[in-house]
Order: structure tokens, then sequence, then C-alpha cells
């Protein structure tokens, strides 16, 4: 049961990260999905791994994940928000 | 020995792994970026939370269930937010 857990992190690691292709080609704001995509991934397979290993800790480095994962993306929408208000200004 | 929570768990991880490679595909082949928004927040909602689902009857004491059910919630609650965010960016012209 644990090797199918961790087999599961790996899929949607390996999921999450060719979904990072689109860094190469997209926009500013697709390139931010593609990393927000990452972070929910590594918060799924971070629960996965703790619940297969029994490493006390690993839940909590999830939780903190969870608990930042707005931030880049509201700091980046200000960003693009300042530049476009300078370029009206 | 796979009991019945087992078979509960590898199929709740499985449909929320199957989600996440939908969320990736989506990402990649979908049209436009509202669409693309579109599969990102099905992937973080439903993917993280049938995984989060799966792994509650596993959980070791009702506290660490809990922690997992706050995981959800919080990740729910900022992809709430940074849809919302994303598309007014979008609708505003901001690539």
């Amino acid at each position: 049961m644990d090797e199918l857990l961790l087999a599961a992190a790996g899929l949607i690691v390996l999921a999450v990260a060719v979904g990072l292709a689109s860094i190469l080609r997209g926009s500013d704001v697709e390139r931010l999905m593609a990393v927000q995509l990452l972070g929910t991934g590594g918060i799924g397979a971070l629960l996965l791994i703790a619940n297969a290993t029994n490493v006390p800790g690993v839940e909590d480095v999830a939780l903190g994940l969870a608990l930042l994962a707005a931030l880049a993306t509201i700091a980046l929408v200000n960003l693009l928000d300042t530049d476009q208000g300078d370029v009206e200004a | 020995m796979i009991t019945l929570l087992d078979l509960f768990s590898i199929a709740a991880i499985g449909v929320g792994t199957f989600f996440f490679f939908a969320g990736t595909v989506g990402l990649l082949r979908f049209p436009d970026s509202l669409t693309r928004l579109h599969a990102l927040s099905k992937a973080d909602n439903v993917g993280l939370g049938l995984v989060a689902l799966g792994l509650i009857p596993r959980a070791d004491s009702a506290l660490s269930a809990l922690k997992l059910i706050v995981i959800w919630a919080l990740v729910m609650l900022s992809g709430a937010a940074t849809s919302q965010l994303i598309g007014r960016a979008l609708r505003r012209g901001r690539k």
C-alpha cells in the first residue's frame, strides 16, 4: 500500500512537471498558472509521502505550502496592475 | 490483505491523480487563457481534494485527519481567491 502511495506521489509530480512546459511558451499570467499547479501538486505529493513514510513533519510542510500558495499570485497581479498604472498615468 | 477502506483510498487517490493529469493536459492543450484557468482550478480543488479524502482513513490520529481537511480547505480558499485575481487580470488585458 505504501508503494502505491509513493507511486501516486511520483505520478503527480511528473504531471505537474510536464505542465511547467507552458512556462516556456506562455504569457506571464499563464506561467503563473503553471507554477500554481506545481504548488498544488507539491502539496498533494507531500501529503502522500507523509502518509507512506511516516516521517514526522512532512504534513506540516504541506500545511505551510498551502498557507503561502496565494501570495505569489497576489504579488504578481499587484505588479501587473502597477505596471499598467504607470503606463496609463 | 486489502480492506474496503484501502480500496476506497486507492480509488480516491487514483481519481485525484487523474485530475492532476487532466489539469496538466488542459493547461497545455486548451485554446485560450480562461479555459486553461478552468482546467487549473479543477486540478487544484478536485485533484487535491480527492487525494486528501483518500488519505483520511489512513491517518494515524483524529488530529492528523483534521490537518488534511484544513490543508484542503486552505487550498480551496486560496484557489478561489487566486482564480478571481487571475481572471480579472486576464479580463483587463494583462497578458
